[in-house]
């Protein structure tokens, strides 16, 4: 039989299985009971969900994460088409300022983000050094909409350059032919940008967009080492959210109730993603094998 | 199609490239300063006197042992997706049956899970295991929750196989296994390549598997170093970004070796 068995998948299907989709019931069952990280979860029922349905910071966080997510495709969503089209062109000096473009991606998010944070010190950063000659403190982290629009700033400057990749490839496969038959009828660069480029990025757009949202409800490890949630709350995401209650507080169960509304959330955004971005038809395609 | 130059991009272009270029300006300018240059002249200043002492101060604390427990995990990682994700994908693609479609639906599905999501439970299991604060317990969730994607990857390269040549092999008697070794792993080097490269960036820069399953400063990582850093060093940027610069130095080596696969491994799932 030159055909592999289902025994092929079977180690891998197990080890995602114990430490993917095992958690994945174990955080709803956790959600269920009353555990502080030593001994054993007793289960107390629906008494975290009673009470994160009265938590005011719950929702604080999920306005703030909402604000992040939208505010940060708003910024890099235009910038990494923009990019991604103009590194697409064959043009020598484009190919060598777009190597340094990536050169973010080369970062750990940690590594980025406290770049940043020295960065925009109070005391010792960029924006000390200049405040004297605008006025102000340059204290930008020391405000809830500073420490917000410093989030939007880090996290775009440290994934501008993927979703440039992304639209950069995607525009490299659109036939010149197009633009050529469009400069015969008259269209100038413009035109050409929004009738051709636009509309034949689409499912770049989509799939880029999509990546943003996940990564936007996901965003955790910038919050941590950039603000720490702060100035007080005031920069709380549900990821954070459930960090600080599960992990500081040794409130197990009820982080594991914010993790569940979590699984939700990018369960939701994932199924549109797979309707949308054509994953969908990768499996038909397989069937027909 | 003549290329007429676009002012108005380029224009654009380089504004993206002061704001890309300055914060690496400053990363490096300050690392090669003495301490009390950078406080009193702040960062975008020149540089007077260069020095590489903040490097060596680095590596005088733990820093090695983090970039060596790193270095294990990176690849044990990689080993370990490598090992899982080709029969998976192999199965998905040649075998026949429902598990088998079954199976590529479970990663596609898998791939939606948030780490964050589970990090609770998985705190639970990596304790019950025994293995809290050590290696495994970050190895084995890193690499399970590199699988889906690198499933995805492997089974769209393994589909650009020709049919004929599953057939051939077929006729000529051969089992899955031969079929397995002498044809769709010599064919499917770029796709293991991209996942290698996506696979050890995942690694290497994960954050919070590290911060929830280790503690001690045995098992610590260059991520988790650093953010420790941010306390211990207090005051002393210089030190800080030489550690930050350090902590990239493999992945940058890599980038100027062989930025392609480094790309398309950065890409992961966009690539597709």
């Amino acid at each position: 039989m030159s055909r592999p068995s289902a025994l092929w998948a079977l180690p891998g299907v197990v080890f995602f299985g114990l430490f993917a989709f095992v958690p994945l019931v174990g955080v709803v069952y956790l959600s269920l009971t009353g555990w502080t990280g030593i001994g054993s979860p007793n289960f107390i029922g629906f008494a975290n969900w009673v009470a994160l349905a009265h938590d005011h910071l719950l929702v604080q966080s999920a306005i703030v994460t909402f604000i992040l997510l939208v505010g940060s495709i708003l910024v890099q969503a235009p910038i990494a088409l923009l990019l991604g089209v103009w590194a697409a062109g064959p043009q020598r000096n484009r190919a060598v300022l777009s190597s340094i473009f990536f050169v973010p991606l080369l970062l750990s998010g940690a590594a980025t983000t406290i770049m940043w944070r020295q960065l925009l010190d109070p005391n010792f950063g960029i924006p000390a050094q200049f405040a004297s000659l605008l006025g102000g403190n340059g204290n930008f982290l020391g405000t809830r909409w500073g420490a917000i629009a410093s989030l939007i700033l880090v996290g775009s400057w440290q994934f501008i350059p993927f979703h440039t990749l992304i639209y950069q490839g995607a525009a490299r496969s659109i036939s010149p032919t197009m633009y050529q038959a469009a400069a015969i009828d008259g269209a100038g660069r413009v035109r050409s940008f929004f009738a051709i480029t636009v509309p034949q990025l689409r499912n770049a757009m989509v799939t880029s967009t999509v990546l943003m949202v996940i990564g936007g409800l996901t965003a955790f490890d910038s919050v941590l080492i950039l603000t720490g949630g702060g100035p007080g709350t005031d920069t709380s995401t549900l990821p954070y959210l459930m960090y600080s209650d599960a992990f500081k507080s040794y409130n197990m169960g009820y982080g594991s109730a914010i993790a569940v509304i979590l699984v939700i959330l990018a369960t939701a955004i994932s199924i549109i993603m797979v309707k949308l971005s054509g994953y969908g038809k990768m499996t038909s395609t397989q069937e027909g094998l | 199609m003549k290329h007429r130059p676009n002012f108005g991009a380029g224009f654009g272009a380089l504004i993206w490239f002061g704001i890309v270029a300055v914060p690496i300006y400053v990363l490096i300018s300050a690392s090669l300063r003495p301490q009390a240059g950078y406080l009193a002249k702040g960062p975008i200043s020149p540089i007077t006197s260069p020095t590489l002492s903040n490097f060596s101060h680095v590596l005088d604390t733990d820093f090695p042992r983090y970039l060596l427990n790193t270095f294990v995990i990176t690849f044990a990682v990689v080993g370990i997706v490598l090992v899982l994700a080709l029969p998976i994908a192999y199965a998905v693609v040649r075998g026949t049956g429902w598990m088998n479609r079954g199976t590529f639906r479970l990663f596609l599905l898998g791939l939606a899970i948030p780490s964050q999501a589970v990090i609770i439970p998985l705190f639970l299991i990596i304790n019950q295991m025994g293995l809290y604060d050590t290696l495994w317990a970050v190895i084995l969730p890193t690499a399970a929750f590199a699988l889906p994607l690198s499933v995805l990857i492997l089974t769209g390269s393994m589909r650009d196989i020709s049919l004929e040549l599953y057939e051939a092999m077929a006729i000529d008697g051969a089992n899955s296994i031969r079929v397995f070794f002498r044809l769709v792993l010599p064919l499917t080097q770029s796709g293991i390549s991209t996942i290698a490269v996506f696979t050890a960036l995942q690694a290497w820069n994960g954050f919070l598997f590290p911060l929830i399953l280790t503690q001690s400063d045995s098992t610590r990582v260059v991520t988790l170093g650093l953010y420790q850093f941010i306390s211990q060093y207090g005051a002393n940027i210089p030190a800080l970004f030489a550690g930050v610069l350090l902590s990239a130095m493999p992945i940058l080596v890599v980038y100027l070796f062989a930025r392609r696969t480094l790309v398309s491994g950065l890409m992961g799932v966009g690539g597709k």
